[in-house]
């Protein structure tokens, strides 16, 4: 008999050296090394990072948090939601809603109680749903109670109904839809077709120097190690052998006696408050919120990203976030009508040649190298004897 | 226990071990054909009961009958000592203690074989307790010793979708027995496997017997003479013979159902 001592210990830690180490590296680069090499190091220096580069890398940033909330519910759980770019949106709004307020009479029309846009509207008060975004503190739990809430009530209703692969794709699909439409409306209160833009500053900083840029970027690093972090642990706990439980044989988990629908809404709503916290971060970087960020396609490209860097893996979300939107970066400078087919082009190779992303041919050509030293090794060893 | 006389030939042995499980008068049927037809069994605690029949002969409607799956038209099932299976539903017989595996191995590929133990174990189902959750000391032991018992000690850390298909059958066995059933219903535990794997999987139920009470259904016959237990041949939905291998195959009833009439 072998010894069967209990050894279940590695996989109970967090990360694994090596994984702390390159969280670690990663995370120093985006909080000390780019901001040094922004702010310390002179304009005309080889090292220096250019200003545009900062808020670019913060975007990023934030999408690769969106991408771990992705990978979270379809790497992990095998949900499709394919509304993930609406919580994205949603969080983006709430924020936008406080950066409008602190405006004040800053606007184009001098008026201290309402935004631009409603002005133009002939709005006499504020709506009672903007009330409390001037505070900061409050706009921060919106950010993540307003997706976690719609994540609740929709993930409810068709998780409750066992409503599952291609059909919950297309209702999360036509929620991300709905929104959109409704966003466009002026009298929704929320800027229509415009957005929300011309933002002043945040917690007293103006939004629009290098400092306060800087200060973002730190931010959003430091947010997409925290929701690392937090997915990292989720997918290690005995839930997340029950997620992927339920992604492989659902009704077996239901026979165990899980609560499939339990697990499932827990994953959905804490992955549309990190989707949330993702948007809330990205808007002031970008300066503008408008319902463009609810259209369908955005939601179906925050998948690709996954489906790139490798699903259910986190890491592979990540890099699969920075990879595709950096090529997205240059290719729309560089030949902005390639863009799409690009885009189509990827899923699809990705899809029939690669279905672990870049994460699985690592792993694979690591494989290979591992085999070949063995065989080698074996080699050595016969001409040895 | 009261021994009152029920009419089916056994109120005449004397009653030296307990029954846990008695089917009496149980009728199904499907679109007027008999499924079962007013079968009568009794099983005892820490048996092992291997059931045989021709295709068609109300095996696998007899477990569903157990398990709640479905409802007979008549009759009763009790387990233990007043409960009557047939007015509970499946999860609730599940929660007694009576573990069925089914004939298609359902483990979960993808995790390992520690983990599909895991999940399988008692405790801690709510979400919240399942984030928070650690393995007690108590549950790792669990764990080891259906490890152990199901010969699956040295696979601990492979994937369940990288074991073989008898290995897939034993998790599947190990996952049950971790919840220490009282009954264990086996549907043809050995189809598709090696002979190798068929013998091991004998040895495996035999390692069962006296401490849950076993009930298999199962074609083949030699993995049958290999438990060696009291047989039940069902035909058309009721008992045939039972008794042991030698004297079911030597039945003249039994010869002739399964040898053509």
């Amino acid at each position: 008999m072998t010894d069967i001592t209990t050894d279940a210990a590695p996989r109970r830690s967090l990360m694994t050296p090596r994984g702390w180490t390159v969280f670690f590296a990663f995370g120093f680069a985006l909080v000390v090394l780019l901001p040094v090499l922004n702010r310390v190091v002179a304009s005309g220096s080889f090292a220096h990072v250019p200003d545009y580069l900062i808020p670019l890398i913060g975007k990023y940033c934030t999408y690769a948090m969106l991408a771990l909330a992705m990978d979270l519910i379809w790497g992990y759980a095998g949900i499709l939601s394919l509304g993930q770019g609406a919580f994205f949106a949603l969080g983006g709004y709430c924020m936008g809603m406080y950066l409008m307020r602190q405006i004040g009479d800053r606007g184009v029309y001098k008026n201290a109680q309402l935004p631009d846009f409603m002005v133009f509207l002939a709005w006499e008060k504020l709506p009672w749903y903007w009330e409390g975004f001037d505070m900061f503190g409050f706009a921060a739990l919106m950010v993540m109670i307003v997706p976690g809430l719609l994540a609740l009530i929709i993930g409810w209703l068709t998780f409750r109904s066992r409503v599952t692969g291609v059909y919950l794709s297309i209702i999360t699909q036509a929620m991300t839809y709905a929104l959109w439409l409704a966003f466009f409306r002026n009298n929704m209160g929320f800027g229509g077709n415009n957005g929300l833009t011309d933002f002043k500053d945040i917690l007293g900083f103006p939004v629009q120097t290098q400092s306060t840029r800087v200060g973002l970027l730190i931010a959003s690093a430091v947010g997409l190690g925290v929701t690392y972090l937090v997915c990292r642990w989720i997918v290690n706990s005995k839930l997340g052998r029950v997620l992927l439980a339920v992604r492989d044989a659902e009704s077996r988990v239901r026979f165990l006696g899980y609560s499939v629908t339990g697990a499932k809404l827990f994953v959905f709503v804490v992955a549309a408050m990190l989707s949330g916290i993702a948007g809330a971060l990205y808007v002031p970087q970008v300066g503008i919120i408008n319902p463009s960020e609810f259209s369908p396609a955005v939601s179906i490209e925050i998948a690709l990203w996954v489906a790139v860097g490798g699903r259910g893996t986190l890491a592979g979300a990540v890099i699969g976030a920075f990879l595709v939107n950096m090529a997205k970066t240059w290719l729309t400078n560089a030949a902005p009508e390639v863009w799409l087919f690009f885009l189509g082009a990827l899923f699809v190779v990705v899809t029939l040649l690669f279905p672990r992303g870049v994460i699985g041919l690592v792993a694979d050509q690591r494989e290979r190298w591992r085999a070949r030293n063995a065989a080698r090794e074996a080699e050595a060893a016969e001409v040895a004897t | 226990m009261s021994d009152a006389p029920n009419g089916n030939g056994r109120s005449t042995t004397p009653r030296r071990t307990e029954t846990v499980l008695y089917l009496d008068g149980v009728s199904v049927s499907f679109d007027g054909f008999k499924a079962l037809n007013e079968l009568s069994l009794v099983i005892d605690r820490g048996e092992l009961r291997t059931v045989i029949g021709p295709n068609g002969a109300g095996k696998t409607t007899m477990m569903d009958v157990i398990t709640g799956k479905t409802r007979p038209d008549e009759g009763t099932v009790i387990y233990g000592v007043d409960t009557d299976l047939t007015k509970l539903d499946e999860a609730e017989i599940a929660n007694l203690g009576i573990g069925r595996k089914f004939q298609k191995p359902t483990v979960f590929e993808n995790l390992t074989v520690f983990e599909n133990l895991e999940l399988a174990a008692r405790d801690s189902r709510g979400i919240f307790r399942t984030l928070l959750a650690k393995l007690s000391g108590n549950d790792l032991a669990r764990i080891d010793e259906t490890l152990v018992t199901t010969g699956l000690a040295e696979h601990r850390h492979r994937r369940a979708g990288a074991l073989s298909h008898g290995q897939k059958q034993w998790l599947e066995i190990g996952m049950l027995l971790i919840h220490d059933p009282q009954i264990l219903l086996l549907d043809e535990p050995v189809a598709g496997m090696t002979d190798h794997e068929t013998e091991q999987t004998a040895q495996l139920i035999r390692r069962l017997m006296g401490k849950h009470t076993l009930v298999v259904v199962e074609h083949d016959m030699q993995f049958v003479r290999d438990l060696g237990a009291r047989v039940t041949v069902l035909h058309e939905g009721s008992v045939l013979a039972e008794g042991s291998i030698d004297h079911v195959q030597n039945h003249p009833r039994v010869i002739e159902v399964y040898l053509g009439r």
